[in-house]
């Protein structure tokens, strides 16, 4: 993988917190808030447009390359 | 059905005051509920000079397991008022966790990144333990009155104090209190009867609590780790904790969601089948103690109220599964006991104890926020919320920031409060996170006569000026009589000398040689940096030069006197 960052990158640049899991910890609450009140077809058209949002900001075709066919490899195909 | 332990019964004493009927004696403090709060406060304030009454409705300690795990700070505060060592000793130290999702480990952490500390990241030992070693703390300090089965029926508030009725065998009798530190837990009928309130979250959601003897250990003799798992194959769906205790107990908590029937789950034909799918059909074991719990998520408004001050449970309480709830209420009283004692003495203001509610509600919020987040990812409540926690756990296994999103429990570390009024903002550049506010991190250190020792040993109960250097032969003139000057006020400020080589201190100095140079590293302290440490080990302020008048403005500051 040489233009996907796996390693932990949550945080405001430059800040350094008491706790390392506390950046990554405020995302994944946000992200969880973010679907508070919606029903399961509602979040799935959130996480969509949450992902597209996120991958015109990348916009760099070999970090989104990278991040599909890792997202893909971690999922097993259940039809030929 | 416990038989590893045998619960002491501890005598009732007939109160003196039955036999003064209409007299009301007064006393300075009185503390309502004696479990580990309650009896930490209680200490605290005996071993500082305060007579304490303390009274409790009950004559033994609590029943099974419960609070577990003790933290390295707490541990530092139990070390202070001289309880560190038996818990220590009985207790199994442990600073490895590990996650599991299904069959595999995703995940683990490590409490104690860097050595050099006297405590372990963290201590498992029953409370009961925990209990009994502060109880026979207690019963060497001679000012300490400890009243058992002595229930309190009634507070009533007034400007000055709080009147206290309480009842026994013998009959009711009536105190009357200065100040009342409230430790009488989360349900805490002295909360409920002054009509006080407390608010958050309910989790639905049902754990079964399991301690159980093992014939043979699961890890090594004196190896203990915590474990977790996610969706394991003996318990599809749900989660389960592991955690090794003193005495060959074994605590395991199986959730079972909100709609288990908790007493049908509590029967044993029930709880040994899960526990024989966990351990395999091989290993003996046998059921000490089983609960079936739900928690809460929540904090009072306020502290404190006046005169009566909340503590513990009674003002707060988070999920099990950070380690959260004794040591932040023992934290508590490390926190309000030094307050207390200088507001009792006439050296600080009644609004100093503002500072108590202020600090104490920060670190309450930092610990419900924390185990609220780790319960909300442990035991998902939508379909959206599951699919994510699902998504990090099959990252977990392949990339280092899915593991580090991976929340099976924030476990306690003390609240950094660098927000809080007490403390006097840097005015010089420091690097790391000794601020304002921090608790003192421990390191190795020799005293005058040469022995290894912990820096945390030869600090608090007193405010202290650190003060780092080369040699303390090279202390100038100027130097000694600015400490001789701190050390003689109403609040005297003790130095303490942290030098890099040994040598001869001044009078009223004592001194410490950093041979390693770790209390300087952690602090970032270069020859002529000074420290102003609290009685509870925090630091008020820091300076890279020692000026008089500042750390005098400083401790007013810390005491609410500017």
């Amino acid at each position: 993988m040489d233009h996907l960052n796996t390693q932990p990158h949550f945080g405001v640049p430059g800040t350094t917190y008491l706790n390392a899991y506390t950046p990554g910890d405020d995302f994944y609450q946000a992200l969880i808030d973010s679907h508070r009140g919606l029903d399961d077809e509602q979040s799935r058209l959130v996480n969509a447009r949450l992902i597209l949002l996120l991958a015109n900001h990348i916009g760099d075709p070999r970090v989104l390359g990278e991040a599909l066919a890792a997202a893909r490899a971690g999922v097993t195909e259940t039809r030929a | 059905m416990l038989s590893t332990y045998t619960y002491p019964r501890y005598a009732y004493r007939r109160p003196a005051e039955l036999d003064q009927p209409g007299a009301v004696h007064r006393h300075p403090v009185v503390v309502v509920g004696a479990g580990p709060v309650g009896l930490a406060a209680a200490i605290d304030l005996a071993r500082q000079g305060l007579p304490v009454v303390l009274l409790d409705d009950d004559d033994t300690v609590s029943v099974g397991s419960r609070g577990l795990c003790y933290a390295k700070r707490t541990l530092e505060i139990l070390d202070r008022i001289g309880c560190g060592d038996p818990v220590v000793d009985k207790g199994v130290t442990w600073n490895i966790g590990r996650t599991f999702h299904r069959e595999s480990e995703v995940f683990h952490f490590n409490l104690l990144p860097e050595p050099d500390h006297h405590r372990p990241g963290m201590v498992n030992l029953q409370q009961y333990y925990l209990e009994q070693y502060l109880v026979e703390r207690a019963a060497t300090l001679p000012n300490l009155d400890l009243r058992w089965k002595h229930k309190v029926t009634q507070v009533t508030p007034q400007g000055d104090g709080a009147l206290v009725d309480v009842e026994t065998a013998d009959g009711a009798y009536r105190l009357q209190a200065d100040w009342l530190v409230v430790a009488d837990g989360a349900r805490s009928p002295i909360r409920r009867q002054l009509g006080l309130d407390i608010e958050g979250k309910v989790f639905q959601d049902r754990f079964l609590i399991a301690d159980v003897v093992l014939k043979t250990p699961m890890f090594a003799d004196g190896q203990a780790e915590r474990w977790f798992w996610f969706d394991p194959p003996f318990h599809p769906g749900q989660s389960v904790l592991l955690h090794r205790e003193a005495d060959n107990v074994w605590r395991i908590d199986f959730q079972l969601g909100w709609d288990a029937d908790p007493e049908a789950e509590k029967a044993p034909e029930r709880v040994i089948p899960r526990i024989r799918a966990m351990l395999g059909p091989d290993r003996d074991f046998e059921l000490e103690w089983v609960s079936v719990y739900t928690f809460q998520c929540r904090r009072m408004n306020r502290f404190r109220h006046g005169r009566v001050l909340f503590v513990g449970d009674a003002a707060h309480q988070v999920s099990p599964f950070g380690a959260r709830g004794a040591n932040s209420g023992i934290q508590d009283t490390d926190n309000l006991v030094w307050k207390l004692k200088l507001v009792i003495a006439g050296l600080a203001p009644e609004a100093l104890l503002d500072s108590y509610n202020d600090e104490r509600i920060f670190a309450a919020d930092e610990n419900l926020l924390n185990s609220t987040r780790s319960t909300d990812f442990m035991t998902p409540k939508s379909q959206v919320s599951k699919d994510f926690r699902n998504a990090v756990l099959t990252l977990a296994s392949e990339y280092a920031f899915g593991r580090a999103l991976v929340n099976s429990g924030r476990l306690s570390v003390p609240a950094h409060l660098t927000g809080s009024v007490l403390n006097t903002p840097d005015s010089d550049p420091f690097a790391g996170v000794m601020q304002p506010g921090a608790p003192l991190a421990d390191a190795p250190v020799r005293d005058a006569q040469g022995q290894p020792g912990w820096l945390l040993a030869h600090t608090g109960d007193r405010f202290q000026l650190l003060l780092f250097v080369d040699t303390p032969d090279a202390l100038d003139a100027a130097t000694r009589t600015t400490l001789a000057a701190l050390l003689d006020a109403p609040i005297p400020v003790q130095p303490l000398l942290v030098a890099r080589q040994a040598g001869t201190a001044p009078a009223g100095c004592s001194v410490l040689v950093d041979a390693q140079g770790a209390a300087a590293r952690r602090c970032d302290a270069q020859p002529g940096t000074a420290y102003l440490l609290r009685p509870d080990q925090h630091v008020a302020a820091r300076w890279r030069t020692l000026d008089a008048a500042a750390v005098r403005t400083a401790v007013a500051r810390a005491t609410a006197q500017a």
